[in-house]
């Protein structure tokens, strides 16, 4: 079986397409949480399939639409300094702060390098040892118990010129501060993949029964995403509000247990700012103290100071689901991937990114 | 726009930012009728026929490759924007800028490299210069190439003249070589012998215009920025629309795969041994078989076509049986995670 050319074939998708249109009987409002949904309804043309009375809000699954300013104005600071160099994932590159990207700060002179997995960060700081490599930290929990596997190592290994700048977020909390908001009107969730495969289905079990809402755990494959939707259409129709699981090859009931344990050994909750969204609570996930050698904001003093959205930027609205890209008044205007304001412009999981690339014209 | 004021890594990509700054900074002190053309090669009217004139510099990380290197891409690639104007390569410059440092043996392997590129091409190189920069200030070895050719009377190959009913044909496998550069950077080792499709194409064209003559509207050869903004840079250029059909582009299996690691679209992705050709419609399936039956084009296919619709857009069908609008590049094709 190739997912990759099987799930994507048309064969296989227009019955679906088909059965997900029989199945609808009325309006359904369904948010896809995470960015590289979007971006997967986006890219296979799904979008000009979907049958009336359907409608797909992205949510704030994105993990560098929802840093804040603030955090990103940390880590161009952090690039700056001297003797430092920075490891990013490359969705980070662009992502503008209050002055400038990490992109900018290269061109200035800081060494900003794109690595693949914060193993790879582990492995400059070694190749560079006069310097102090700081991997600049942003994820959901999909990639968090892969940086503190790195901690461990770099424990394990005594290194003394590497540390972490985590602006990390989990998924719970956030989905429960914006689900606490009546003029969202939900009727299901497309839950996070990957997400899901660390935190496992069950962790939507109570917001399924405190919300009443579907809830269906989905892959990225067209045919994974059309089958999703065809259970979320099956339990508003037949009045059910439950967690399903349509990732089965790649997710269990209750996740990745050991990935869990790495995570919480590492890291702890913290209060954590959400652009656009606001403070939630428990919603990051800081350093312990055990690791605080580590800790690049307590070993180069950072403040993250608060910095004011850009004006007219709606990205704080869009991530809630209660805008579109083109109710902004600077969508493809002023802000465009190449100058965007906010990151939903330029990171390529954004709403607004995934809007301009493939949906306009 | 908001300018930024420092040139990025985002201007070299080929992409919008590319284009930004030749339309912000280069044509404002430079224009004349030749240069605004802004085609893979200027024609130049000497009086006595059409010179085909271009230039390129490399600067590629890392210089060697599987596939090639950086002194094969030099020569391929300047006799491809020659050929892309429909010209005959006559002879290539050759200037090196060369960091302090590098090792006599990789330069030597590189010059070698030219050597057996030129004679496959049967291309001289008849010029050259060479300078030399402190560590530091270079990296490696940088290459440009210019090269003229001649144009025979009637050829008129531009992206001006795609025209509405037009074939999109592209002559094999899209993404070889922006793959394999990626992944080497990357560090990533991936089985499926990813390769570089580095070739030169100017006899692949000769026998195309010998075989249809007038019926070659538009070549292009897709390198930086990939197929999708070579084929935005033709719709805008001829205020045409395209429409592609993504089961009939032709991606090997191994560089799919590693694009879908890697987090890549193959549509952006630099293409160094290929040619997209816009052909008459009647003549598209003779030019096809052609393109067929030489070793440059066995994996040729049609991709789409020219039709009436919105000037400058380019849709894609996709395998699912959607559609969605495929835009030009904007930077530098950065790896995405999640």
């Amino acid at each position: 079986m190739k997912y990759v050319s099987e799930f994507r074939d048309k064969k296989f998708i227009a019955p679906l397409v088909d059965e997900l249109r029989r199945t609808i009987d009325r309006p359904l409002r369904i948010m896809e949480v995470c960015g590289t949904h979007t971006m997967a309804v986006f890219r296979h043309g799904l979008r000009s399939l979907m049958p009336e009375g359907l409608e797909l809000i992205s949510g704030p699954g994105c993990p560098v639409c929802v840093t804040s300013s603030a955090h990103i104005d940390g880590f161009i600071d952090v690039a700056g300094r001297d003797g430092v160099r920075v490891a990013i994932f490359g969705d980070l590159y662009r992502v503008p702060g209050s002055h400038g990207s990490l992109a900018r700060a290269q061109s200035m002179g800081a060494q900003v390098e794109v690595v693949y997995s914060p193993m790879d960060a582990l492995t400059l700081a070694g190749r560079y040892p006069q310097q102090v490599t700081v991997f600049l930290s942003v994820g959901f929990e999909t990639t968090i118990p892969l940086v503190a596997a790195t901690i461990l190592e770099a424990e394990r290994l005594q290194v003394d010129n590497f540390a972490v700048f985590p602006a990390h977020k989990i998924m719970p909390p956030a989905l429960t501060a914006l689900l606490g908001d009546p003029e969202l009107r939900l009727d299901g969730l497309l839950c996070p993949g990957h997400v899901s495969t660390i935190i496992g289905a069950a962790a939507y079990e109570p917001l399924a029964a405190s919300y009443s809402l579907s809830c269906v755990v989905a892959g990225f494959e067209p045919v994974d995403i059309l089958q999703a939707l065809i259970m979320l259409a099956r339990q508003a129709r037949e009045g059910r509000a439950e967690v399903e699981n349509a990732y089965g090859r790649a997710v269990s009931w209750q996740g990745n247990l050991r990935a869990q344990k790495l995570m919480n050994d590492v890291f702890e909750p913290v209060d954590c700012q959400w652009r656009g969204l606001g403070t939630i609570p428990a919603s990051g996930m800081a350093i312990r103290d055990h690791f605080s050698c580590f800790d690049a904001e307590k070993r180069f003093g950072i403040n993250l100071a608060e910095t004011p959205e850009p004006q007219g930027c709606l990205c704080g609205q869009i991530l809630q689901g209660r805008k579109t890209p083109a109710d902004c008044p600077l969508f493809a205007g002023r802000c465009t991937p190449l100058n965007p304001v906010g990151p939903c412009m330029v990171s390529s999981e954004g709403t607004c990114a995934a809007h301009y690339r493939f949906g306009r014209g | 726009m908001k300018t930024t004021e420092t040139i990025l890594l985002d201007h070299g990509s080929g992409g919008r930012a590319s284009q930004e700054l030749i339309k912000n900074i280069f044509l404002p002190y430079l224009a004349n009728p030749v240069l605004a053309c802004l085609e893979d090669s200027a024609l130049v009217d000497t009086g006595a026929g059409l010179l085909a004139f271009t230039t390129d510099s490399y600067v590629v990380d890392p210089i060697f490759f599987p596939g090639g290197d950086i002194g094969e891409l030099a020569i391929n690639g300047t006799i491809n924007d020659l050929a892309m104007r429909g010209a005959k390569p006559l002879c290539l410059s050759l200037a090196l800028i060369l960091e302090e440092g590098f090792p006599l043996e990789d330069l030597k392997r590189v010059i070698l490299s030219i050597q057996g590129a030129c004679r496959k091409a049967d291309v001289p190189v008849v010029t050259g210069d060479t300078k030399v920069v402190p560590k530091g200030k270079g990296d490696k070895i940088f290459i440009n190439t210019s090269g003229i050719g001649l144009v025979d009377s009637g050829i008129h190959i531009s992206a001006r003249n795609a025209r509405p009913g037009d074939a999109v044909i592209l002559s094999g496998s899209m993404g070889d070589h922006g793959i394999t550069i990626l992944a080497q950077r990357a560090g990533i080792s991936l089985q499926g012998n990813l390769r570089s499709d580095t070739m030169a194409l100017h006899r692949l064209v000769q026998k195309m215009l010998a075989a249809a003559p007038g019926a070659v509207h538009t070549l292009r050869d897709p390198t930086r920025g990939g197929v999708a903004t070579s084929l935005n840079e033709i719709a805008d250029a001829a205020q045409v629309a395209v429409e592609l059909d993504e089961s009939e582009i032709p991606v090997k299996p191994g560089v799919a795969a590693a694009c879908e690691i890697l987090g890549m679209d193959p549509l952006y992705l630099a293409n160094e041994g290929k040619c997209l050709a816009l052909v008459a419609k009647e003549h598209a399936g003779r030019v096809l078989d052609l393109i067929r039956s030489l070793p440059e084009g066995a994996d040729a296919a049609v991709i789409g076509r020219v039709s009436e619709g919105p000037a400058g857009r380019v849709l894609l069908k996709t395998a699912a049986g959607g559609s969605r609008i495929v835009q030009s590049l904007t930077g530098e094709p950065l790896p995405r995670i999640c």
